[in-house]
């Protein structure tokens, strides 16, 4: 790459940088050279390089050369540059950050944010006179664009800067914000993008995202590579200083509390600056906290930070931590985006890493010094976490990545998309249709579908046309679409985004009642929200862990938990570790499978590691990298069946459902199964070995590619999994409205459960185009199916099935997950049953 | 509905007044001692009535409500069948329904005495869809309605929607069911799209001062859940 000269910077900045003591670096210069081209660029640097600055860069070049705007009706400037951020507190942070320069260097240019938060007189402002520079979320620009003056407000747009675009591009506000841009080119066709990103897999699947796709990219063969922004790339700093802690003691071989580890996680921390200790869930970060604080005799200032944790309390912990007042954080993924925060430097990761770049991502994060290495551990909490954090460390040291593929656009997300382009203005068919084809998320998207989605928005698109005079959006006579009325744009603001949050519930700690002893009168402060589900589990008495303190659980008061302060040395009773959100990554399992069959491998692992599995080459077997071993056993009076596809927990639970269901027709009496991120276990009373060894077929029979067929389709009509996914497309296209945090249920429920449209939808109409959209997510979402179906074919003919005495070592690992994990079931009978023999118990005792 | 199984357990019983009752798999409630079939809360035409309001709920509701209806009805043959009020989702609803929706109704209707209890959603019914129309009315010692009164009387009423929650060890199921302290019976609802309200819930608790068993409809039989058993949402 050539590079640029600095001739290209205004004295006026060429002073700045000076006084600051700071040279411009190359890549700023680059990208400087690349708008005065007007070409689009994807910048790919690691944390520290100044890729914020080098985003803004042209811009503040462009507009300290132009004339102030007087501000008056007659002049009107319409926005210069507009920045995308996945996070409303990185919009604010970055709008202080810019200030900066600007005001140093006193440069005529107003920087203003649009948030969620922003009052409404000052939305209205904004769109009046906009500022030279706007820093917002997708969802906001959705908003904007959706406006009646949306042509007006961005005509002069130059430049869209999109932060953060590897996490971005990768979920349906992707997908949304791709539309977005799309509409943004065609109001200013003069406008260039930039995206700033950490290091990816596929750069290319980025540089396409930037820039209008012009022709159906996806022919055969996939020959074409679509239209590409231009590509600058800072290379990575010093490489970074990640081990895996060991320890002496052995890990155990299952769980993810890393106790035995603790000790030497708080040496660590007092040993550093200043410790970021990630986790991988909000139950873990409890944990973690607690047994630190125990190990705490030096009274160091280490705190907690998860998002379920009161909105108050969060922002206390990041100023402390941004004052440099902190010794250690134990947080989850909430902080893993970009704010900075100081003088980091040591990463501590505890628990399973699941993906290369996400790990890479994590530790580059916290290092805001390019030039100097990153200290980081990883701490595994189990022996198969050893596996994986090696596998891990193996990637890092390649530099190996494993971001996802780029993201099919989501139907969903179209029809809400859709319907703002409506609210904007009266839309033709196929206008549209380029228009929504030029984002490379829908460069594939067909004519069908196209027309099915714009259906849908405008009476549901059902077979049956019942509702063509309620419909929402109309055809007039001049063929363009216009929206019914302003109710339905109301409605459609109402529930933009793509984020649906699980139901949360707030945690209130409550005080007994002095007059009546055992009576707890919710009194206390808000201690944050939990899930609506995790605490449907719960029973009067229960404990858990939470907001760093043991708590009982009281009972559910109107819409808040009620709990009180467990005494003193109680331990929490309800299983603290709800799974993590992210599976092993393909890539990490297919490295895990290979150390495993490899013995040369092992004596880079933990001398108790190798121990480990000596003893399970000798008692049973170690499979091939692409086999798939199963082990059956008997255990008291049940007959076991462990397996180990390593393809994550999600994949595993799919399957696991579907192996039950087989082998209730097999009539073997599957009573449940439990599932990790390494294998599944399954119970039955029925001898699943004695079946094998009289039909030799009967192994491949049962993990045959057919159950993705009729099995999987029974199993989704009652899947709660699928039900869940169902709801989240259904309020996202807009079929339901949105309900809103803090809004109380009344008495009788007034909405609509999606649960009963899912029942009625699949029977009636099952290529519906919302069933066809929550397919495509259990493909890759919570169900994980695509997954599951490229691992039955990988095994096609590579089962080992091993008949045992007893458990292996291997099996005893995902064998110790019983009764730690919830056995999985969707079937309500079995429940019920059980509840109605607790009736029977009673009447009995 | 999906096909019946083989193994499916469609009736359950339980003595109600004094009498035989059978609570049927659909949440139809069938009196031998009257060859009357008791439905309630059917919510015809819900879907589009949120039509109307921007939401295009999938048209099928009536289809599919009227389907249960017509599968209790061919099993039990009733003389009788008495529809318990919310029929209709609102006062427009009739005028809504689909011709072959309407068609279907005079079918399920033919050769039996019909009658709609009138609900809070459809304290109107038109002529045009058939049978008899009252406020309420008494079966034997049994007072049908709507609207469960706090009385000491006997009866059997819809209104509420009841549906009960389980959880077993971590595993939740909410089902709609059936409310009964052998004196009182307050029945689900059969509307596809009809809600529920959890039976831990307040409204319940006048109704049954000594307590009551929910009997759940599972998806093969139901089953009979002592109120300590029931979770709140």
């Amino acid at each position: 790459m050539s590079h640029a000269p600095a001739s290209l910077l205004p004295k006026i900045f060429r002073d700045w940088f000076r006084h600051r003591g700071w040279t411009p670096r190359e890549h700023q210069l680059d990208l400087l050279a690349k708008a005065r081209e007007g070409r689009s660029v994807l910048l790919v640097a690691p944390t520290g390089a100044g890729k914020t600055l080098a985003g803004f860069l042209p811009s503040l070049v462009e507009l300290a050369g132009r004339e102030p705007s007087r501000g008056t009706a007659k002049d009107r400037r319409g926005l210069h540059t507009l920045y995308i951020s996945p996070l409303k507190a990185l919009a604010t942070d970055i709008a202080r950050n810019l200030e900066a320069p600007v005001q140093e260097m006193g440069l005529p240019i107003r920087i203003e944010t649009r948030t969620g938060d922003t009052p409404s007189h000052k939305r209205a402002r904004q769109i009046e006179r906009p500022p030279d520079i706007l820093l917002t979320t997708p969802e906001q620009l959705a908003l904007l664009l959706a406006h009646a003056e949306a042509r007006e407000f961005f005509k002069d747009l130059r430049r869209v800067v999109l932060d953060e675009l590897h996490s971005l591009v990768t979920s349906k506000r992707g997908d949304l914000l791709s539309l977005g841009l799309a509409r943004l080119v065609a109001i200013a066709p003069q406008a260039t993008a930039v995206g700033l990103s950490a290091t990816v897999r596929e750069p290319d699947d980025l540089r396409r995202y930037l820039v209008p796709q012009r022709s159906p990219s996806r022919s055969e063969g996939g020959a074409e590579r679509g239209e590409l922004a231009d590509l600058v790339v800072v290379q990575g700093g010093a490489q970074p200083d990640i081990r895996m802690l060991e320890i002496d003691e052995r890990l155990p071989l299952a769980g993810h509390t890393a106790s035995l580890s603790m000790p030497a996680i708080y040496d660590l921390i007092r040993a550093h600056k200043t410790t970021l200790v990630f986790v991988n869930t909000r139950l873990q970060a409890e944990y973690t906290f607690q047994e630190l604080w125990k190990l705490n005799d030096d009274n160091l200032a280490i705190a907690l930070h998860h998002g379920s944790l009161d909105v108050s309390q969060r922002r206390r912990v990041e100023e402390a931590m941004a004052a440099g007042k902190l010794k250690a954080v134990v947080c989850t993924a909430t902080l893993d985006l970009g704010i900075d925060w100081g003088d980091v430097d040591l990463v501590v990761n505890v628990g399973a890493p699941k993906g290369a770049s996400r790990i890479m991502q994590r530790i580059g994060r916290s290092n805001h010094r390019m030039d100097e290495p990153s200290e980081a551990y990883l701490v595994p909490a189990n022996r198969f976490e050893i596996l994986e954090c090696r596998a891990a460390l193996d990637a890092v040291h390649e530099a190996a990545q494993d971001t996802p593929d780029a993201r099919i656009g989501a139907l969903d997300v179209l029809c809400q998309h859709i319907l703002g382009m409506a609210c904007a203005e009266p839309f033709k068919l196929d206008g549209l249709y380029e228009e929504v084809r030029s984002a490379a998320p829908y460069a594939g998207l067909t004519w069908e579908d196209f027309e099915a989605c714009v259906a849908f928005v405008a009476t549901g698109g059902y077979a049956l046309r019942a509702y063509e005079r309620f419909a929402k959006i109309v055809k007039g006579k001049d063929d363009l679409w216009r929206v019914r009325d302003a109710k339905v744009a109301q409605q459609y603001r109402l529930n933009v985004g793509t984020i649906v949050e699980s139901s949360m519930i707030k945690v209130r700690l409550g005080k007994s009642a002095r007059s009546r002893p055992g009576t707890v009168l919710p009194r206390g402060r808000i201690l944050g929200e939990i899930e609506e589900y995790f605490a449907e589990t719960l029973t009067p008495g229960d404990t858990f862990l939470f907001a760093g303190e043991v708590l009982r659980f009281e009972g559910i008061s109107e819409d808040e938990v009620l709990v009180t302060r467990a005494g003193a040395g109680t331990d929490p009773m309800i299983p603290s570790y709800e799974g993590g959100k992210f599976p092993l990554s393909t890539f990490l399992a297919a490295r895990v499978r290979q150390i495993l069959a490899d013995p040369f491998e092992w004596d880079r692992l933990p001398a108790q590691m190798t121990e480990w599995l000596l003893q399970q080459r000798r008692r049973s077997l170690l499979p091939g990298p692409r086999d798939l071993l199963v082990e059956t056993f008997p255990r008291g009076n049940r007959f076991y069946m462990t397996c180990f596809p390593f393809e994550g927990r999600l994949a595993h639970q799919t399957l696991g459902m579907l192996l039950t269901r087989r082998l209730e027709r097999a009539k073997l009496k599957p009573l449940g199964f439990v599932a990790n991120d390494y294998g599944i276990a399954v119970y039955a009373s029925g001898d699943i070995a004695g079946r094998a060894a009289r039909d030799p077929a009967f192994m491949d029979d049962l993990f045959s590619e057919d159950m993705l067929g009729d099995d999987l389709e029974d199993w989704l009509a009652e899947s709660s999994l699928m039900k869940r996914t169902f709801r989240q497309c259904a309020v996202i296209a807009g079929l339901i409205e949105r309900r809103f945090p803090g809004e109380k249920k009344t008495g009788r429920q007034v909405t609509i459960s999606t649960d009963l449209v899912y029942d009625v939808l699949r029977k009636h109409e099952p290529d519906h185009v919302l069933l066809r959209a929550a397919r495509a997510d259990a493909a890759t979402g919570l169900l994980d199916v695509r997954r599951l179906g490229m691992m039955l074919e990988r095994i096609r003919g590579r089962i080992i099935h091993k008949p045992l005495d007893r458990v292996s070592p291997l099996s005893v690992s995902v064998m110790l997950e019983i009764g730690r994990e919830r056995v999985y079931s969707d079937n309500a009978d079995e429940i019920l049953a059980e509840a109605e023999a607790a009736l029977l118990d009673e009447a009995l005792a | 509905m999906t096909a019946l199984r083989k193994n499916k357990q469609t009736t359950h019983e339980i003595e109600l007044a004094g009498q035989l009752a059978l609570l049927d798999l659909t949440g139809a409630l069938y009196l031998p001692a009257h060859d009357a079939l008791l439905v309630a809360d059917l919510h015809f035409e819900k879907g589009s009535s949120f039509a109307r309001r921007g939401m295009m709920l999938p048209p099928y509701d009536t289809r599919e409500t009227l389907m249960a209806l017509s599968d209790a009805v061919v099993r039990f043959g009733p003389k009788t069948v008495v529809a318990l009020g919310d029929s209709f989702h609102d006062i427009g609803g009739p005028d809504r329904l689909g011709d072959d929706e309407r068609a279907t109704l005079a079918e399920v209707q033919a050769g039996r005495d019909w009658i709609w209890v009138t609900g809070n959603h459809d304290r109107i019914l038109p002529d045009s869809i058939g049978g008899q129309v009252v406020d309420e009315m008494a079966l034997g010692s049994l007072t049908l309605r709507h609207e469960p009164a706090h009385g000491e009387q006997a009866e059997i009423a819809g209104h509420l929607h009841p549906v009960g929650k389980v959880v077993m060890r971590g595993r939740a199921t909410r089902r709609r069911c059936f409310l009964t302290d052998g004196r009182r019976c307050v029945m689900p609802a059969l509307g596809a799209y009809a809600g529920g309200l959890n039976a831990c819930d307040a409204a319940f608790k006048p109704l049954f001062p000594d307590g009551f068993t929910a009997h759940l409809i599972g998806t093969e039989r139901i089953f009979a859940i002592a109120r300590a058993m029931l979770c709140r949402d």
